[in-house]
């Protein structure tokens, strides 16, 4: 599924380049639920990123289903990432004064989907994360762990295969976060989809089958659970 | 493909929200257009006046006046001896190729009086062909002739004023009115024709056999003289050089050495009305150039909000790409935000300026006129307003790195 091959990024912000992911080779199978651990500063983001086609590695290779993606135009990546990628956020990113069924909707607007289509999945996803009686609802009205089931909803609406989430549970009080974490784990389990989650808490990475720790842009260890 | 009914949904609410702001932006939009359609429909109003009035004097027409020439002002009326006469008219008739036609006038301000009614009005005597020159047919009746002429009968033509204010709605045909104590009978009616150019009821008239108004109504003095002659020139073309032709003659005739002044002077009306319209329509395209100035501001104004509204709505363009949004999306989602707001800016100010054009007819009580065309470019005009003034923070936006717009606080 995700095939990443000594990938690096150099950021070369004020001239002085910042190597935040030195060399990073992983694989990542359909239906693996991964923690990524590793402190601040230590290329998590930055691996999120490049892995969710928000990012180009400086060098390497990413393989996404089988596609090289690493060459990919900023609008070609922007299509791989309507279709294949959810991403979930700490700031859950919901957008203001727009209902939670219309937040949902948004990957599904540059997918060709119509109005009713994507109300209708829209509305779906909202039952999957238990939030359909709070649809009309605008952020400013939920509750955090509301806003991030909402959040999830949106990055599972499209039938995306990947589902990223950088430290998704960093807003959120522990037992938020272990509904948070217990949905990720239903949608690994159920729907099958491919988890990806950063966090700095091992409570929270216990969650995972297995984890990987990054250490200033290397990945030093990666364990399976079981 | 872009996903328009939803993209100008996102941007309908994204306005919404701003209502107050959007609201100022557009009032940029309002003005200028609205400026541009009132002046415009003021100069077409003011054209079209003037082009009617040119219809309602007769085409291809010069009027020659008895006495030397002045500047500005009309001799009509003037107590001075006249200078022309029949003779002049038949001259000018038979010896001008460029000529079709010359009618003479005498004229007067005179009282005219039916029973117990009496209304002062401009009495002309003239010949039956100026009814042609004049392109001003009756519409009861019938005109005189050249016999009425030959024989100075007592016969008139009532313009509709007097008609309306003599008769007050009795048929005036086959009755007799007085001018100076002399009997008229009415035998026709001319056909309502409206202001000349000068802003003269020109209704407001009665036509009499130049004969007749030479011996009964303008004394001895008058006799054989005329103060004006109608001349219709063949076509516009002519204009010119029956304009020479007469002048050459006329001069000849009243014997004026080489050194010494017209005693007479022609004017070519069709030229003064068109040289009239072209002021018209140059003082409308200035206004016009002007009010489109505010135009110009408006664009600016809706620019600058949306640059605003770009950099406000950073963390939102971060989360739209993160989905999905390919660059020509988020283009297109701020380049209609634009385009809504100096549509709906223009919409607004075409309402407002076709209120402000009635408002304007009212009280100026100067004809406008409202065209379709002018609407259509005003229109067109907020269009490439919003697209211009649009397209670089549409572009700004759809060019923002997702991540670093995500990081946007
Ligand atoms: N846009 C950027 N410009 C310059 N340096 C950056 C940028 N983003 C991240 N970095 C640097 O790259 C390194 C890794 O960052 P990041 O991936 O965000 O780490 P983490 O998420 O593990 O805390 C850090 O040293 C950070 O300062
Ligand atoms: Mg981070």
């Amino acid at each position: 599924m995700i095939a990443v091959e000594n990938i690096r990024r150099v950021y070369t912000p004020g001239g002085t380049p910042v190597v935040a992911l030195n060399d990073v080779s992983l694989n990542i199978g359909t239906g693996e639920f991964v923690a990524v651990m590793g402190p601040s500063g230590s290329g998590k983001s930055t691996f999120m990123h490049i892995i969710g086609c928000l990012d180009r590695p400086t060098s390497g290779a990413y393989r996404l289903d089988g596609e090289d993606v690493s060459g990919f135009s900023k609008d070609k990546l922007a299509e791989v990432r309507g279709k294949k990628i959810g991403f979930v956020f700490q700031g859950f990113n919901l957008i203001p004064r727009t209902t939670a069924v219309e937040n949902v909707e948004l990957p599904m607007l540059y997918n060709g989907f119509e109005a009713k289509e994507r109300r209708r999945r829209a509305l779906e996803a909202l039952i999957t994360v238990g939030l359909e009686e709070k649809a009309d609802r605008r952020p400013n009205e939920l509750s955090g762990g509301q806003q991030q089931r909402v959040a999830i909803a949106r990055a599972i609406v499209n039938d995306a295969l990947i589902m990223l989430a950088d430290e998704p549970t960093g807003n959120l009080d522990t037992k938020t976060s272990q509904e948070i974490m217990e949905l990720f784990v239903r949608l690994n389990r159920e729907a099958g989809k491919t988890i990806i989650v950063v966090t700095h808490e091992p409570d929270i990475a216990s969650y995972a089958k297995r984890t990987v720790r990054f250490r200033d842009g290397n990945i030093t260890k990666d364990e399976r659970k079981w | 493909m872009v996903n328009l009914p939803a993209i100008v949904k996102i941007s309908l609410r994204a306005l919404l929200v701003n209502r107050m702001r959007s609201a100022l932006t557009m009032l940029g939009m309002i003005i200028g257009v609205a400026a541009v359609i009132t002046m415009m429909a003021v100069g077409t109003g003011a054209g079209d006046r003037i082009a009617a009035q040119m219809a309602s004097m007769g085409s291809n027409l010069l009027m020659v006046f008895s006495g030397a020439a002045t500047t500005g002002g009309s001799r009509m009326g003037a107590g001075t001896m006249p200078t022309l006469t029949m003779r002049d008219t038949e001259a000018i008739r038979k010896e001008c190729p460029a000529v079709e036609d010359a009618a003479p006038i005498v004229n007067g301000t005179l009282q005219v009086v039916y029973g117990n009614q009496n209304w002062s009005t401009i009495v002309i005597g003239t010949t039956p062909n100026m009814l042609e020159i004049r392109e001003w047919p009756v519409s009861e009746g019938r005109p005189f002739q050249w016999e009425d002429v030959r024989s100075a009968t007592k016969v008139c033509l009532l313009g509709q004023t007097l008609v309306d204010n003599l008769f007050l709605g009795a048929d005036p045909l086959g009755q007799t009115v007085r001018i100076k104590n002399v009997p008229f009978t009415v035998i026709g009616i001319l056909k309502k024709k409206g202001q000349n150019p000068t802003g003269q009821d020109q209704d407001d008239t009665i036509y009499v056999p130049i004969t007749t108004g030479q011996k009964r109504l303008f004394g001895a003095q008058l006799f054989d003289m005329v103060r004006i002659i109608f001349v219709k020139a063949k076509s516009f073309d002519d204009l010119d050089s029956a304009e020479t032709q007469i002048t050459e003659l006329l001069r000849q005739r009243h014997h004026i050495g080489p050194r010494q002044d017209d005693d007479f002077n022609v004017r070519n009306l069709t030229q003064i009305m068109q040289s009239a319209q072209s002021a018209v329509n140059t003082v409308t395209t200035l206004l016009s150039a002007i009010a489109s100035v505010s135009l110009l501001v408006g664009g600016i104004g809706i620019m600058n909000i949306m640059l605003v509204s770009v950099t406000e709505r950073t963390k939102e363009i971060g989360v739209r790409m993160a989905v999905g949004a390919k660059s020509v999306d988020i283009r297109f989602q701020f380049l209609i935000e634009a385009l809504l707001l100096s549509l709906i800016g223009g919409a607004l100010g075409i309402v407002l300026g076709i209120a402000g054009a009635q408002v304007f007819a009212s009280v100026v009580g100067a004809p406008v006129i409202i065209t379709l065309s002018s609407i259509l470019l005003a229109f067109g005009f907020s269009a490439a307003v919003g697209v211009f003034f649009g397209y670089y923070p549409a572009y700004k936006a759809s060019q923002l790195d997702p991540i670093e717009a995500l990081r946007y606080e």
